[in-house]
């Protein structure tokens, strides 16, 4: 009975897995007509990556989900509105503020910036406009999550925020220093990691579910997309206040 | 040996990124709501499951499928492949990098169907409209969507054209449809392009960028290489939205009324 479940979590993962090695298999084969370096290693990662997804999956359904979805239903049924958005504004600055890959980002940008001439090109000077950038872009996921729970308490529609978002990034875009723009969309893209979305999911599915009247799909999503969307305009305004 | 310490690496890192969310939790847990946790076991035991998977699959895939795939976006972008010497003709145009283009969208498409953050996000939305999105349709929409944004987002550093023409055109877009699309699949659209960079498909993908605006005569790393991540964002919103108008046009043209399937 174990087993023939475990088996079926494998096969899925498996499956998962499977474009990757045909894509890989397929360029380095018949495009660049080359063989396989290091065949055992890359036989032993992929078993390694395949047991990993497998684990992780399972954990998600045990574990991760439960949990967002208990603490929403604590917090609704707790009914305090600030405790709601403290604990919205931590998860979304706390997660944010260590991430590694914003830490990589961050740390690229100052170079650039120093390369270019925009801060002075010492050591001290782009720490502290790294983590200036870091400090700016994990306000604004904290901001994010917040302003989507309030969204999922008022049930406004989501794309009257997201459209209204864009149109500042838009505009942000045309007055923001070209030097930070790239890394403005990217950062967007970097703050929200694998175990941060699960969480943040399960929190607005949770939190639409136990409010009368709202739906767990039209209401409980957005969170994610709010969390994208904020540190694009931060980032342009951290830029605007720091090169002029 | 070798590896024992790149997990022991990977497995402390992953725990590091989780203690921010388990602080937090057990603050609130202690100070605020005072109440325990339905079947807190199973919980803790999901936790390490979910630390552990995560670090067995950065493991392997720094181990496997990273070298490799770094190794062919440079062999892919190097004037030697592309041009069959080892001199840069400069002028040769964009159709020169037509295997460029096919691998990073193949590569965008097959990192998107092994993204984590896009299961569990599949997981959830086939949960919540109980049954009628397909967990399949939507991470297969949002991986094409990856795949046509990222074709585009190297076919731009070819070119050289500006970043923010695209992405501009992209949002103008998402705006119409956002109008036209069924109003329930709007915020999951939204949230697909938040979930599919992270972790298989951002590191694959920069060193793309990377090395493509590095060997094109006349890019700069610095300028062209970023913004991919941008394209990788922004098109499965547009996919996802478009498959809903899709799959509506088509319920209601068939009449078919029960199935609103994604």
């Amino acid at each position: 009975m174990i087993l023939k479940i475990l088996a079926q979590k494998l096969k899925g993962a498996a499956t998962d897995l499977l474009p990757i090695v045909l894509v890989i298999a397929f360029f380095q084969l018949i495009v660049l007509r080359q063989p396989l370096p290091q065949l055992g290693d890359v036989l032993f990662g992929t078993l390694l990556v395949v047991a990993g997804l497998t684990l992780f999956v399972q954990g998600l359904e045990m574990g991760l989900f439960p949990v967002g979805e208990a603490m929403a239903h604590a917090l609704a049924a707790k009914g305090s509105l600030f405790w709601l958005l403290v604990f919205a504004f931590a998860l979304g600055f706390s997660t944010t503020v260590a991430e590694p890959a914003l830490i990589a980002v961050a740390w690229e940008a100052a170079e650039i910036a120093g390369d270019g001439g925009l801060i002075s090109g010492d050591t001290a000077a782009m720490e502290s406009y790294a983590f200036g950038l870091r400090i700016s872009v994990a306000v604004s996921v904290g901001l994010a999550i917040l302003i989507g729970v309030i969204r999922i308490l008022k049930g406004w529609p989501i794309h009257y925020l997201i459209i209204g978002g864009y149109g500042v990034v838009m505009l942000m875009t045309i007055v923001a220093p070209k030097e930070i723009i790239g890394i403005a969309y990217d950062a967007g893209g970097v703050t929200t990691s694998t175990i941060t979305v699960p969480l943040v999911a399960a929190l607005g599915v949770g939190l639409a579910s136990s409010i009368r009247g709202r739906s767990p799909l039209t209401d409980g999503f957005g969170l994610i997309a709010f969390a994208s969307l904020m540190p694009m305009i931060f980032v342009m305004g951290y830029g605007l206040i720091i090169f002029n | 040996m070798e590896f024992i310490h790149d997990f022991t690496r990977v497995l402390m890192a992953t725990c590091r990124d989780v203690l921010p969310i388990i602080s937090l939790i057990a603050v609130f847990q202690l100070l605020v709501l005072r109440q325990k946790f339905p079947h807190p076991g199973r919980l803790l035991a999901g936790g390490v499951f979910v630390v552990l998977g995560l670090a067995l699959f950065l493991a392997g895939l720094e181990k496997a499928l990273f070298p490799l795939g770094k190794l062919m976006a440079t062999q892919l972008s190097d004037p030697a492949f592309i041009h069959g010497t080892h001199t840069a003709a400069a002028e040769s145009g964009w159709t020169a990098y037509f295997w460029v283009y096919v691998f990073a969208a193949m590569i965008g498409f097959a990192t998107t169907i092994a993204e984590p953050s896009l299961i569990a996000v599949a997981y959830k939305a086939s949960e919540v409209s109980a049954g009628t999105i397909h967990q399949w349709g939507l991470r297969i929409t949002v991986a094409i969507g990856v795949a046509v944004g990222l074709g585009l987002g190297t076919f731009r550093i070819v070119t050289g054209t500006p970043l923010y023409l695209y992405i501009m055109a992209g949002y103008v877009i998402v705006l119409i449809q956002t109008l036209a699309a069924p109003k329930k699949m709007i915020a999951l659209a939204y949230d697909s392009g938040g979930v599919t960079t992270s972790t298989v498909t951002v590191p694959l993908v920069t060193a793309l960028g990377l090395g493509l605006a590095a060997s094109v005569p006349g890019r700069n790393p610095a300028l062209d290489g970023f913004g991919l991540i941008a394209f990788a964002s922004l098109f499965p919103i547009i996919a996802v939205m478009g498959y809903a108008q899709i799959s509506h046009w088509w319920i209601q043209r068939k009449k078919h009324g029960e199935k609103n399937a994604l």
